[in-house]
């Protein structure tokens, strides 16, 4: 069996502070490289990782360190699926406008990024509201042949 | 947690900021102490030099949005130099060689200040 055909889960639960940023990156790119992404590939999916707990623990959480983070990753078929899910407040992606960076430029505001590079990063990108008042995003990367 | 320095020295009228390991939003505050610091000794000349920075997320990219402006209404700027490939992608994906410039090496980008 290669690294193609392999089904592979991992599981991370961490706390809503910055301070797990490291070990989620660290996770998620030993789980991308595991599954055969090469390199640069690994390192884009591990930064789009990064910024989605990120957001959560800056919005979703507001910094308060009690929150819970729970990171999926599965691989199948070529297909790397990472369910990022939080029970903080609801987040409308829907109402955070693509930042152009000159505008940024003049009005000095620093926030919006994050979600813009996750959607540069990954092949497809959803977020959803789940039962019990969970948050979730999923993010999608797809191995090449 | 995440490995980073920063250090900060003067080159004439410049200031070169060196940033070292990984720069995220568990980082980016040691950061921006240190631009405070400019701010209050009236120093807007600044590079940032990259040459041992290993990662960057947009936490650490703000850091220069928000600072940039200041320093650019004083006569100053913010110049980057060292950048490693995987790092400079980052800038060029959210569009920053529109509004900053990029040098290959820290003399170049004191040196335009000079000159």
């Amino acid at each position: 069996m290669n690294n193609y055909n392999k089904i592979f889960e991992k599981e991370l639960l961490i706390k809503s502070v910055t301070d797990s940023l490291a070990e989620v990156r660290e996770f998620t790119k030993s789980a991308a490289n595991e599954c055969g992404f090469p390199e640069e590939t690994s390192g884009k999916i591990m930064l789009a990782v990064d910024e989605a707990c990120t957001n959560i623990i800056k919005h979703a959480y507001k910094f308060s360190p009690e929150g819970n983070i729970l990171i999926t990753i599965k691989f199948k078929e070529s297909k790397l699926v990472i369910s990022i899910t939080d029970e903080g407040m609801h987040f409308d992606p829907e109402k955070v406008p693509e930042p152009n960076l000159r505008e940024y430029y003049k009005q000095k505001r620093v926030g919006g990024l994050g979600m813009y590079l996750i959607k540069k990063l990954m092949d497809e990108v959803n977020y959803s509201t789940l039962s019990g008042s969970k948050n979730q995003v999923v993010l999608v990367k797809y191995l090449s042949n | 947690m995440a490995e980073f320095n920063v250090n900060l020295r003067g080159v004439g009228p410049v200031s070169v900021i060196d940033v070292k390991g990984y720069l995220d939003a568990h980082t980016a505050p040691e950061l921006e102490n240190v631009f405070n610091k400019l701010l209050d000794d009236k120093q807007f000349k600044v590079v940032v030099n990259f040459n041992e920075l290993k990662y960057i997320s947009s936490a650490g990219l703000g850091v220069f949005m928000a600072y940039v402006e200041t320093m650019r209404e004083n006569s100053g700027d913010i110049k980057f130099s060292n950048m490693k490939e995987n790092v400079y992608n980052i800038f060029d994906l959210l569009g920053f060689p529109i509004l900053y410039e990029f040098f290959k090496e820290e003399k170049e980008a004191v040196n335009k200040f000079i000159s």
